[in-house]
């Protein structure tokens, strides 16, 4: 009973092996690669272990506190940014390695030609509660 | 006069009834809508005709309610089918019907985490939306869990229990992973081991009851205002719940009486004397060591060892718990949070320092991580103004 969060990034994560941007693919390629994130998604749902799953826009505003009675100074997006997220999903299960088998499966997503993407999603723990007896 | 149970008394009716209805072969989630149709016809007529014996009036009405959900399915004969193929179940005892179904939802087929699920339902009586928000899931999600967790068990033959052991850890999971949602799962869990107690006999039931008691005990002291863990030399003992305290010492010295020693009744030892200390520094460290030695011969859980090490630096002084910590792994969870707080007690401020941020990087929970960021926060702090002599290789302690 861990959670743990899995990253896709649309920058600073190594290559994956069927590294062809979205664009280049066919439509269908498009769709079946969309389908295959959803029922991913359904399917987790039905085993008791999704939680969550959001995609985030690409572009986005760095924002800073700019001292008393003064509005939040903006900024960016900067191009040179290293680490994109692209978005995440959240899975609730029973051990590192069933997290480890999942972020696999949705790294293993369609991609050009039909063939899986192999992207490498980032896989993070959520710090949980404190456990009540810790002597 | 005979008087209606109250709610309470009803909710706790709930696992007999189902068990009953589950071992004539009554699926899960029909069995449940069964019973939660009966419990509603109670709570109408029992006001007016109180039962005389509310168990035996909850199965039957539920009963019916099954038997007429069933007759009103299309599917009605290959339903009728199964429920006459299963042989008739045995009349028994209260005390077994609820049992059974404790046994049935920490059944080894299942993960820990859908038998936690499965037991708070079933036996606890929760609602899904109450399961899931506790565990910070979503409903669906949840949903979907516990009625993967029934078809799981749907097939289970349990002709008689099992190991109690499987229940217990369940329980204790409940008890001792539980958020901090809507619902008191650590309550959820007292009770829960309570009833168990109730209707199985058997030393370590009682022994996870009493440690499930000492801890929450002291709930109130573990947290300050916003939150952050408080150590246990630290907690204000008069926050402590001397009444649960009581009850778990008893509880726990009855079980102890009877030589039948096993893990829990050891860590509720344990946890009495900590109980037992007007003090932190009343502590009966000794004493506590040598539970940690039978706990060790119980348990091959390296865990032990580590808490052990920090009782020998209670007892025998700091440098002997460094001595007992380097015979152990230092991928242990908390190893570092405990060499950094027997370090500081050896004096040496700054590498103590290092040892709680490093342990601070290491922490699986927030409230853990922010309190080591604290402690090196602190040492930090007062390294920094210890001295006049700037901070440089070679001039700590030695």
């Amino acid at each position: 009973m861990a959670k743990y969060l899995l990253l896709k990034h649309y920058r600073g994560a190594p290559k994956g092996v069927n590294d062809v941007p979205m664009e280049q693919w066919t439509p269908d390629e498009v769709t079946a690669h969309l389908k295959y994130m959803q029922d991913f998604a359904k399917r987790l749902e039905a085993t008791g272990e999704f939680v969550d799953g959001q995609a985030l826009a690409p572009e986005g505003t760095f924002v800073r506190y700019d001292g008393e009675g003064r509005p939040p100074i903006t900024d960016g997006p900067f191009a040179e940014t290293k680490d994109l997220i692209a978005g995440w999903m959240t899975i609730d299960v029973d051990s590192y390695q069933r997290a480890v088998e999942l972020a696999g499966e949705l790294s293993a997503a369609p991609g050009a030609g039909g063939k899986p993407i192999h992207e490498w999603l980032e896989l993070r723990p959520f710090l949980a509660e404190p456990p009540t007896v810790t002597e | 006069m005979t008087t209606a149970p109250d709610a309470a008394q009803l909710r706790a009716l709930i696992p007999a009834v189902l068990g009953v209805l589950v071992r004539r072969g009554a699926d899960f989630t029909a069995a449940e809508d069964a019973v939660q149709e009966a419990l509603l016809q109670a709570l109408q007529r029992w006001p007016d005709e109180p039962p005389r014996d509310a168990k035996g009036w909850l199965v039957t009405a539920a009963w019916r309610k099954f038997l007429d959900a069933n007759r009103s399915e299309s599917a009605r004969r290959a339903r009728e089918h199964a429920v006459s193929s299963q042989p008739p179940a045995p009349e028994i005892t209260g005390a077994d019907d609820s049992l059974w179904l404790y046994f049935l939802c920490a059944h080894p087929s299942l993960t820990p985490a859908s038998a936690v699920a499965l037991t708070l339902r079933a036996v606890g009586g929760l609602t899904t939306k109450q399961i899931a928000s506790a565990y910070l899931v979503p409903e669906a999600t949840m949903a979907q869990r516990i009625s993967r967790a029934k078809r799981t068990v749907a097939g289970a033959r349990l002709d008689r229990p099992g190991d109690v052991g499987t229940v217990l850890r369940v329980l204790y999971l409940v008890f001792n992973e539980g958020y901090s949602g809507d619902v008191d799962l650590a309550a959820e869990a007292i009770q829960l081991t309570r009833r168990l107690a109730g209707v199985v006999d058997h030393p370590e039931v009682a022994g996870l009851l009493a440690l499930m008691l000492l801890h929450h005990a002291r709930r109130p002291a573990r947290t300050g205002p916003s939150g952050e863990l408080i150590p246990l030399a630290e907690q204000d003992r008069t926050r402590w719940d001397t009444a649960a305290i009581a009850d778990g010492i008893g509880i726990l010295q009855t079980a102890l009486a009877r030589h039948r020693p096993g893990e829990f009744q050891a860590q509720a030892a344990i946890a009495a004397l900590h109980a037992d200390a007007p003090t932190a520094a009343e502590t009966d460290w000794p004493q506590i060591v040598q539970w940690y030695d039978e706990l060790a011969t119980l348990t091959d859980n390296p865990v032990v060892l580590l808490n052990r090490a920090v009782a020998v630096g209670e007892a025998d002084g700091p440098r002997a718990g460094l001595a007992e910590l380097a015979h152990l792994d230092p991928a242990l969870p908390r190893y570092q949070a405990v060499q950094a707080h027997l370090t500081e007690r050896t004096g040496d401020h700054a590498g103590a320092a290092e040892l709680y941020t490093k342990a601070a990087g290491r922490a699986d929970n927030r409230a853990e991580r922010d309190h080591l960021t604290r402690q090196a926060a602190r040492l930090n702090t007062a390294v920094r103004s210890a001295g006049a002599q700037p901070l440089t290789p070679g001039s700590g302690p030695s």
